[in-house]
């Protein structure tokens, strides 16, 4: 700045001469400084001093038994926040999310139980389910330019009518009458049932799916050009497309992605259950959400990632665990996963004076 | 001299009473005396000092960032001056809202029709809108009720609208049906002052003459109209007076006949011409890219044109003269109307940016912010994302290698940060547009399209980034900067074109034309 206003030297360049640019830290006020700081490390300081905080009025709640209780009860939502992550990053929201996992464990129920078939064909039919939806969400959304918020929502309630019809409206257990009279031939096998129910070493199998997820998506996000790429349509698709960035197969591979999330999130629930029930998934819709846009305050990053929605997903299980402990019934809970997002977007719009780079489109 | 308002008759038509009484002679219908606006340390307007006959059409005349919108927006009543005084018919007057302005008799039509007219809603709640919300006329009740008047607003521009195209949504109107319901709705008020932005934009040649008859009417019941246009034939045909704003201020008035050649150039600033150093202008070789019969424009005539290698191809001309459509086009971010394009002698038919850059052939948008930045992105993020593969072995960005691209592109242009980590929205806008051309130019660069890259760049930036272009093309690339300034466009070209309304006017070697004689082309006005 200094040597163009020295060079173009006019009396009327000086006198609007701007202030320099990109202040340093140093330059801050120590107010600012403090707020920003609390903006950055305040969401992982409340998920620390929670924790801190349960475990000791609950002497229970931090022994590992139950530490791992909590994180296999997150990792669904911690999954389908990942999905959720993927959507946002190209400036959408996929709203189906829920009914997609409600999908996933009615589909898997129903192979094992209607069909008789083994639970590695749940496992392929789920995630052939999942990529299907997540084709028709995108063909939506790319070719039939329906916005995208709207588009997910007519696929929500397609989605939720239809996989009443093949059961009749009724959830999908071992030994269930058929149709025709006849019982059901099939049960849920031991193997698929391991996938909530095992451990790898002292670790559960969710947490562990849900771990390798997180690292996944975080190098998808943060290391690899498809991953850029996506977030370059979200934060100006205009000039993606001007770059040369072919911005419909990203929003669509995003909204793929986010529905095999969807998927596999689905079929750790329904292990978990141990039937089809109709309702599953049901409130995972707001709780993806949630989590994810707690995500994008985290440690000031402003953009949907992978690690803040793990702590979000890690945040609303320890204060759903804590809060059961001590003695609140389940109908506290959603009030209190209101609560959780409405101070995550406090954070994030609020208080930030860095711009959140995530508004949902309509 | 043939024009669009051959066979409109400016006799004859029937003049309806006024509600306001023609004003004594030597008052003006409407006077701006020493109007200034700021907007924080940004002063817009400096002054402005301009007057309006009643029964004138008075022509405003200015580039992108004169002031017109603002002066525009401080007599429609949007804005509030910061000082001056606003007189009409002589006597003080305070413009505070829109609707002292009309309470003035002041109206205007704005260049967006789509935000003056409310979807959703028939055409007759839309002409009778202001009366229904200023409580007029009742919110419910029976579309039947409201036709009558809504008929009587349609006849005083003389729109025989039947009861069912009264009756339909507004939205099924066309857009010069718009633009007259929105027009006939400011003449109900008898506006002794009608403020017209950009009429003709949208329009077609049959509609723009209809708008045309309308406003010379409107002129003969002792209207003034202050008519604001790029379109300088529209003006020629139309005005009697014309103002030119530049910087904040008016630069030239006019009675007519009007000089148009004289009106651009104090549009453009004839103060800074200065001879441009034409010693190193070089002759292009080989045709890089080859346009045939190629339309720019709703109303243009197609055009051919060949751009070089190895030289410098400055295109000049108005705002809506076509040029960005020209980029556009040859890049592949919009399909051409009509006319196919060749590009090292075989056919090229880009059906996205990405065909562009695959090919070369790199496009600096004209809007910096709104087509070029990603809203915090640092240096190195913004600087990598159209060769992104390059940096990204199996998919992986190598983010040391995508830093030592940035760290390039910051020493080669002289761009002003701490380093490839600082955002780009911290920069200054000369040194923004430097990471958003260095991008492309570091880049093996074959075509590169430079659509207004001086665009709120300082000076010295200014410089920097003619000399990286000149320097471009003499290692063999494809040059086309597109500009609307005379004088930026003789420092970086080799060779100029000039466009006016989707046409090339004039095609020559920079050595051979001085300022003067673009600038008379520039104002040439399309026969039609």
């Amino acid at each position: 700045m200094t040597d163009t206003t020295t060079r173009s030297g006019t009396g009327q360049q000086s006198a609007r001469r701007r202030p320099p640019r990109a202040p340093g830290p140093d330059d801050l006020s120590p107010a600012i400084r403090l707020q920003d700081g609390v903006v950055k490390y305040g969401f992982v300081a409340v998920t620390v001093l929670l924790f801190i905080y349960f475990a000791l009025s609950e002497p229970a709640f931090g022994t590992p038994a139950s530490i791992f209780a909590m994180l296999k009860f997150a990792s669904v939502t911690a999954i389908l926040g990942l999905g959720m992550t993927f959507s946002m990053v190209v400036g959408g929201m996929d709203m189906s999310i829920g009914s997609q996992a409600g999908l996933a464990v009615q589909m898997a129920a129903m192979t094992m139980v209607f069909y008789n078939l083994t639970g590695g064909t749940a496992v392929v039919v789920v995630l052939v389910v999942g990529l299907l939806v997540g084709l028709v969400n995108a063909f939506l959304i790319v070719f039939c330019k329906i916005p995208d918020l709207l588009a997910t929502l007519a696929m929500m309630f397609v989605i939720q009518g239809v996989k009443l019809i093949p059961v009749d409206g009724q959830s999908v257990s071992a030994g269930m009458v058929l149709r025709d009279g006849t019982p059901a031939p099939g049960k849920f096998t031991p193997e698929f049932l391991l996938i909530d129910r095992g451990t790898i070493g002292p670790i559960p199998i969710p947490v562990v799916i849900m771990l390798v997820l997180v690292v996944l998506t975080w190098f998808f996000l943060a290391r690899t050009k498809w991953g850029r790429l996506m977030y370059a349509v979200g934060a100006n698709p205009e000039a993606a497309r001007l770059s040369g960035v072919p911005v419909g197969f990203y929003r669509g591979l995003a909204y793929v992605l986010c529905s095999m999330f969807a998927a596999v999130g689905g079929l750790i629930l329904v292990s978990r259950i141990g039937q089809g029930d109709v309702n599953a998934g049901a409130s995972s819709l707001l709780e993806a959400v949630a989590v994810a846009l707690v995500g994008t305050s985290v440690l000031g990053m402003g953009k949907p990632n992978a690690w803040g929605t793990l702590l979000g997903a890690l945040l609303v299980g320890i204060v759903l665990t804590g809060l059961t402990m001590k003695g609140f019934q389940y109908y506290y809970q959603d009030t209190a996963k209101g609560l959780v997002l409405l101070v995550a977007l406090l954070f994030s719009y609020t208080m930030s004076r860095k711009r959140v780079r995530y508004t949902p489109a309509t | 001299m043939p024009n669009r308002l051959q066979g409109v008759a400016r006799e004859g038509s029937p003049v309806t009473p006024q509600a306001h009484p023609v004003p004594d002679h030597g008052r003006y219908a409407l006077e701006l005396r020493g109007i200034e606006k700021s907007f924080g340390a940004n002063q817009v307007l400096k002054g402005v000092t301009l007057a309006l006959d009643a029964g004138k059409v008075t022509a405003l005349l200015g580039a992108n960032g004169a002031g017109k919108s603002t002066l525009i927006k401080i007599l429609a009543g949007v804005y509030q001056r910061s000082a001056g005084d606003i007189l009409v018919d002589g006597l003080p007057a305070e413009i505070t809202s829109p609707l002292t302005a009309a309470h003035n008799g002041v109206q205007t039509v704005h260049q967006r029709i789509d935000e003056s007219i409310v979807p959703g809603l028939t055409v007759a709640e839309n002409l009778l809108f202001e009366e229904i919300v200023q409580g007029g006329l009742p919110p419910i009740g029976s579309l039947r009720r409201l036709l009558p008047r809504a008929r009587a607003v349609a006849e005083t521009l003389d729109l025989e609208w039947s009861d069912t195209k009264l009756r339909t949504d507004v939205f099924e109107l066309g857009i010069a049906d718009a633009q007259l319901l929105v027009l006939a709705r400011a003449l109900v008020k008898r506006p002794r002052v009608l403020v017209l932005d950009e009429p003709t934009s949208t329009l077609s040649q049959a509609e723009a003459e209809r708008l045309f008859g309308v406003v010379t009417r409107l002129r003969d019941e002792g209207v003034a109209v202050l008519y604001v246009s790029h379109h300088l034939s529209e003006i020629q045909s139309l005005a009697d007076h014309l103002v030119v704003l530049r910087d904040g201020l008016i630069k030239d008035r006019q009675e007519s006949p009007l000089d148009m050649n004289r009106a651009v150039r104090s549009m453009l600033g004839e103060d800074v011409v200065v001879e441009v150093e034409q010693t190193d202008r070089r002759h292009g070789g080989v045709v890089a890219v080859e346009l045939r019969g190629v339309q720019l424009l709703k109303r243009s005539t197609p055009v051919d044109l060949e751009l070089r290698y190895g030289e410098v191809t400055g295109v000049v001309g108005l705002l809506g003269a076509g040029k960005s459509e020209l980029a556009r086009g040859i890049v592949g971010a919009d399909p051409l109307r009509a006319g196919t394009l060749r590009l090292d002698g075989e056919p090229f038919h880009p059906r996205s940016v990405g065909d562009g850059v695959r090919r070369g052939i790199y496009l600096v948008p004209e809007n910096r912010a709104a087509e070029a930045m990603l809203p915090g992105w640092s240096l190195a993020h913004t600087v990598s994302l159209p060769f992104l593969g390059r940096v990204s072995p199996f998919g992986i960005i190598n983010r040391r290698a995508e830093r030592t691209r940035a760290k390039a592109v910051i020493a080669e242009f002289g761009v002003v940060s701490t380093g490839p980590d600082q955002a780009v929205d911290a920069l200054s806008g000369g040194n923004q547009q430097k990471v958003v051309v260095g991008r492309w130019m570091s880049s093996g660069a074959k075509v590169i399209l430079m659509d207004e890259p001086f665009r709120g760049v300082d000076i010295g930036a200014r410089h920097d980034l003619s000399q990286k272009a000149r320097d471009a093309a003499g290692k063999g690339a494809c040059v086309v900067v597109l500009s609307s300034d005379v004088e930026e466009i003789r420092e970086v070209a080799d060779r100029i074109l000039v466009m006016v309304e989707g046409r090339i006017v004039l095609d020559r070697h920079a050595t051979e034309v001085d300022s003067e004689a673009i600038m008379t082309s520039m104002s040439e006005v399309a026969p039609r």
